[in-house]
């Protein structure tokens, strides 16, 4: 499905602040898994996903998306198959357009010049409505309106409503209440669940790292240190999560909010 | 002065605004929709008037229309591409075609600044022809303009709501949205600035036409003109729908007119009209901004001045 084969990538290479933000970094998904990935501070997670995504070329290496070479392709190419969900909830939705022409714009059905058809406008209220937060009776309004919390569960509702082929959660619910964020990634379960996309998620949280998905990962300096799937992560603790890192890495985790969240 | 007098200003204002909304129309677009703050407004408005006169003198008055339209779009795809594939600021972008266009225009005058269509064949002299003795007889010149004004609101109304409108709208509202997105910002912008651009085009050309004469001049301030223009109409119908608020915009440059008008009348001398619209356009802009930083300013000035803040 994705297979990221000795990916490099190094910012602002020889300056003194040259910074080795992926090394030699292989990683390969299999459809449908569901892969938490949790590293201290700078440990290359987001970079990962910006790697993955096209936000910058990496150095070397070569990155295949379901079966296609997408190295060298650009960012909004790879859009097309790529669903992404950042930590800050602005990031996803345009504020000053409304929940409806938000949908319209996810969705990507028809030609440019299309509109959308009331078929499809009723088909965003149905699904809007399954997120439970009253949505879908505001499609007209502007998105800038809405919660941090509804405005990421909008976001998740359109990364998902062109069913990608794979998911990209960055710590999307680590901006926002604890009773939101369960909720998102209650929704986030599900709508991976139902549709059996692929997914990846980076969470500061090391339970839900455990307790979700079928495989965890850690990275650290741009590598990735610790990869359990199956058996070897069933009966995985937190403490065998911060003893595993201190193994691999030879120093102590120092992601504060991860730490705190435990 | 007579009531006709008083009719007939208020009718020549009205013809000048439905002209140049076009343009406000085309910022309407540009700025207001794809947050791009258009430069070379100046120089392609003043290239619709050349080629729209050049055209219309070499004996097509119909063809005109689109030829001055399909320059300013080539015009609006200059300046597209160099913002967003050849590393430009968006600003110097627009400035430079700006610059640039001047000689453009005056290549295409046949290098002459001023161009004299007293006796060549227009639109607008083919329907006053049409029109003559009828009751709309006087009228040619503003139904030209009202026909115009509401093709394009017909057009940007019904556009914005299609899938590449809308992609057009979040590139402005929010890039880094379109930037993770599928949505290549590169094609948005310059599909929204050849459109823009090409009413604005429009605009220049049925203005020279109107008054059968076009200089190289006659598009200098028009950005800041326009944008006070689109400012004033969204003080009233800015928090609306899409189609209200570029109804808003066609308002915006009835009322510029109308007061730029009135300030006449108590004998403002007619070269003032580009500060006024420079001072409109900071007022509008600014504004907004002292009014948030209002409270912080008096508390500074309570400090200041030896009494405690409130």
């Amino acid at each position: 499905m994705l297979r990221i084969d000795h990916v490099s990538k190094t910012f602002n290479p020889g300056t003194p602040d040259a910074k080795a933000a992926l090394q030699d970094l292989t990683l390969h998904v299999n459809r449908g898994d569901f892969i938490s990935i949790i590293g201290a501070n700078g440990a290359g997670k987001s970079t990962l996903f910006n790697a993955i995504c096209g936000s910058f070329f990496v150095d070397s290496g070569t990155i295949f998306l379901d079966g296609q070479n997408v190295t060298m392709q650009p960012e909004h190419r790879r859009a097309k198959v790529i669903g992404r969900l950042f930590q800050d909830p602005m990031r996803g939705s345009a504020p000053n357009m409304s929940i409806e022409e938000n949908l319209v714009l996810a969705a990507g059905n028809g030609g440019w010049m299309s509109t959308a058809s009331r078929r499809e406008r009723q088909a965003f209220r149905d699904r809007l409505a399954l997120l439970d937060m009253g949505l879908e009776d505001r499609m007209k309004q502007p998105v800038g309106l809405l919660s941090g919390g509804q405005r990421q569960a909008l976001t998740l509702m359109m990364a998902t409503l062109s069913m990608p082929k794979l998911l990209l959660l960055d710590e999307h619910t680590a901006a926002l209440d604890p009773g939101t964020a369960e909720k998102v990634l209650h929704l986030t379960t599900q709508i991976v669940s139902e549709n059996r996309l692929t997914c990846l998620m980076i969470t500061h949280n090391m339970q839900s790292a455990l307790d979700l998905g079928n495989r965890t990962i850690m990275m650290d300096q741009g590598r990735i240190v610790f990869d359990a799937a199956g058996e070897d992560r069933a009966g995985l603790t937190v403490e065998d999560l911060l003893e595993k890192f201190r193994e691999a890495s030879g120093h102590k985790l120092d992601n504060d909010r991860m730490l705190l969240a435990n | 002065m007579s009531l006709t007098a008083i009719l007939g200003l208020g009718q020549t204002a009205l013809e000048l605004a439905l002209f140049n909304s076009l343009t406000v129309l085309a910022l309407f677009l540009s700025y207001t929709m794809l947050n791009v703050c258009d430069l070379s407004t100046d120089g392609c408005y003043a290239l619709g008037a050349a080629v729209g006169a050049v055209v219309a003198i070499a004996g097509h008055p119909w063809l005109s229309i689109p030829a001055a339209m399909g320059a300013g779009m080539l015009s609006g795809l200059v300046t597209a591409v160099l913002q967003t594939r050849m590393g430009v600021n968006s600003l110097l972008a627009g400035i430079i075609v700006n610059t640039g266009l001047y000689s453009v225009n005056i290549w295409i005058m046949g290098g002459s600044s001023l161009l004299n269509m007293n006796k060549t064949v227009t639109v607008f002299t083919l329907l006053k022809g049409a029109l003559k003795g009828t009751a709309f007889g006087p009228y040619f010149a503003l139904l030209i303009g009202a026909a115009a004004a509401a093709l394009v609101i017909l057009f940007l109304s019904r556009f914005l709501r299609t899938k590449l409108g809308l992609a057009i709208r979040a590139t402005g509202d929010n890039p880094d949205m379109v930037r993770s997105s599928s949505i290549n910002p590169v094609f948005t912008t310059t599909v929204g600035l050849c459109i823009s651009n090409s009413f604005t085009a429009l605009s220049g050309c049925l203005l020279a036409q109107s008054q059968k004469s076009t200089t190289v001049d006659i598009g200098s301030g028009m950005v800041t003109v326009a944008l006070a223009s689109l400012l004033i109409g969204n003080v009233f119908l800015g928090r609306r729908s899409v189609p209200v608020r570029a109804v808003g915009a066609v308002l915006g440059a009835f009322i510029f007119r109308l007061v730029y008008t009135i300030a006449l009348r108590f004998n403002l001398p007619a070269f003032m009209l580009k500060l006024i619209s420079s001072i409109i356009v900071v007022i509008a802009i600014s504004g907004p901004y002292l009014k948030r930083q209002f409270p912080t300013l008096r508390r500074q000035l309570a400090v200041r001045f030896g009494r405690v803040g409130d």
